[in-house]
């Protein structure tokens, strides 16, 4: 991909991900952070990558490691926020 | 599958990540914006198992590998998630926010190593951004995650020269980051790699108490663009989304958080640079206290029309919110008016009380935010502090170069009562002695909270 697209990709994101979150309630802030943090265990789409590309044994135990690490990042992540979320439900009127 | 459709997915999982940000914004959208995120996350992933083109291979190398170590990475951090008490959440999500960091570092190392002398230029400045940001993020979030486990002190750590310190090892990590983008190498990448681990470390160790959710909040937005970095490098445009939409996400919500505790972020960032060694604050001091027993406190209730009960993280270790709740019902059915003071940042992280509280099903409408129940303190005859401290603290209006000054607290000071409950003398989170204490009419009920209101409340049951 070009790297003027790329550019465009990244600035529109930046003011995608100002947009969206610009109003929240304190009460929020915790799970919403939460959230935010296990999106971005989605780094484990490119720990996979660069498993498959390895050809040393350094490199494999390496992003190996990072698979472990990425997989903890996303699925605990999410897992967490549905619990914290889990405990507003029946608060609501 | 071919490259279109890869993309086409990705993008698919872009759009899911914005909407799960999107519904996490909101009260009622919030759990189903947290599954649409999952389901981005689970699909994306699952896609480059089916890919086949230059970028990968199918099946993909090492696959048997790759299948184990994600199942360990389950096998982990699925308990961890699930097993968790609710007062452990913010120091777990430090803890993954960490792991993601290091995650991207990671990749970003491997790839550095399996490109090697075809890197070009471009991708090793993103290599270097990555390697710098993923380990600081990793350090960093780990000692977040001691202080907030209270492995080690909760107070800012300052030592002497610890600004120049921290100033000449965050000017040697650019400068290696420039020898490894001139002279290309694995031993720079991994002096690099060293150097930004201790920079976190010691970009953290000065943060205070209060500031701590702050920094893992900031953190957790470098660990998204670190993601976006690694993207440029691995021509993915999903990560580079999903990272950028954190990274961007992350900064507002830092700067929330700190407008919701009346910090400046600049403050914050950069304390590590400006933070001088304080006078102790915390020195034990043998002064008078005013104790009282469960009865006391009963009669005190017994007798007054206002509650407010202002619960903190005292409540939230003792797992008191059920017991806190009996109370107020009783309370209520004796004709009590009573509400709770909700402090946006008591507890350990922003909206810690409300998630707790909601728990109990404390109906909603009794919690009240700072700004509305504190005119309402002068009209209180009791205000209950359960396990809060900071605050509560008037050191936060009338203490200058505290490390809380500036904070908002709730002013229970007005109140015609005050009781505190708490376990000891020690000070809060952030260390910080608090006068309130010591005000005649004050009252002091020592023990966990839980046992204290079970106290209170047959106490109160047999008036």
């Amino acid at each position: 991909m070009s790297d003027m697209a790329i550019l465009s990709i990244f600035v529109l994101s930046v003011f995608v991900g100002f947009e969206v979150v610009s109003k929240v309630s304190s009460t929020l802030h915790t799970p919403l952070m939460s959230g935010a943090n296990a999106i971005h265990g989605v780094i484990l789409v490119g720990a996979i990558i660069v498993a498959d590309h390895s050809e040393t044994n350094l490199e494999l135990g390496l992003s190996l490691a990072a698979i472990i690490l990425a997989t903890i990042n996303m699925v605990g992540g999410f897992v967490v926020t549905d619990r914290m979320l889990e405990m507003f439900k029946g608060k609501k009127k | 599958m071919s490259r279109t459709v890869y993309d086409i997915i990705g993008l698919a999982a872009g759009v899911a990540f914005i909407l799960a940000l999107k519904g996490l914004s909101h009260p009622k959208t919030a759990r189903r914006g947290n599954l649409i995120g999952a389901f981005g996350a689970t699909v994306a992933t699952l896609v480059v198992f089916f890919y086949v083109g230059p970028e990968l291979s199918l099946p993909l190398n090492n696959l048997g590998w790759i299948l184990g170590a994600i199942a360990i990475g389950l096998l982990i951090g699925v308990p961890a998630a699930r097993k968790v008490e609710m007062t452990q959440m913010p120091q777990l999500v430090a803890l993954f926010n960490g792991v993601g960091g290091g995650a991207a570092a990671l990749v970003a190392i491997v790839e550095y190593l399996n490109l090697g002398a075809d890197a070009t230029t471009a991708q090793v400045v993103f290599t270097v951004f990555t390697v710098i940001v993923g380990c600081v993020s990793f350090s960093g979030s780990i000692i977040t995650f001691m202080k907030l486990q209270e492995l080690m002190t909760t107070r800012p750590v300052i030592f002497p020269a610890g600004r120049f310190i921290i100033a000449a090892t965050l000017v040697s990590v650019l400068g290696v980051g420039g020898w490894v983008v001139t002279a290309l190498g694995t031993t720079p990448l991994l002096i690099l790699a060293g150097l930004s681990l201790l920079f976190g470390i010691l970009f953290v160790l000065p943060v205070g108490g209060a500031d701590v959710p702050i920094v893992i909040s900031l953190l957790n937005a470098f660990t998204g663009l670190t993601v976006a970095a690694s993207g440029y490098v691995l021509d993915s445009t999903l990560l580079i989304i999903a990272g950028t939409l954190v990274g961007a996400s992350g900064t507002i919500l830092t700067r929330l958080m700190a407008d919701a505790m009346g910090r400046s972020l600049f403050g914050t960032l950069f304390g590590a640079f400006t933070a001088k060694p304080q006078e102790s604050s915390g020195v034990a001091e043998e002064r008078p206290v005013r104790s009282g027993s469960a009865d006391d406190v009963a009669i005190l209730l017994n007798y007054a029309r206002r509650v407010v009960i202002v619960p903190g993280f005292g409540l939230a270790v003792a797992q008191a919110q059920h017991t806190v709740r009996e109370l107020a019902d009783l309370m209520i059915s004796k004709g009590i008016d009573v509400a709770y003071g909700i402090h946006p940042v008591a507890g350990r992280m922003p909206g810690h009380m409300n998630v707790l509280l909601a728990e109990a099903n404390v109906p909603y409408e009794q919690l009240v935010e700072m700004d509305e129940v504190n005119p309402t303190f002068g009209q209180t005859d009791v205000a209950i502090v359960i396990g809060a401290n900071d605050v509560v603290n008037p050191a936060a209006k009338t203490t200058p170069g505290c490390p809380i000054y500036g904070m908002p607290i709730l002013e229970v000071s007005n109140a015609a009562n005050i009781v505190f409950l708490k376990r000891s003398m020690r000070p809060g989170f952030a260390g910080i002695e608090n006068e309130l204490l010591y005000d005649p009419k004050t009252m002091l009920l020592f023990g966990d909270a839980k046992a204290s209101l079970t106290k209170v409340v047959s106490a109160l049951k047999a008036l």
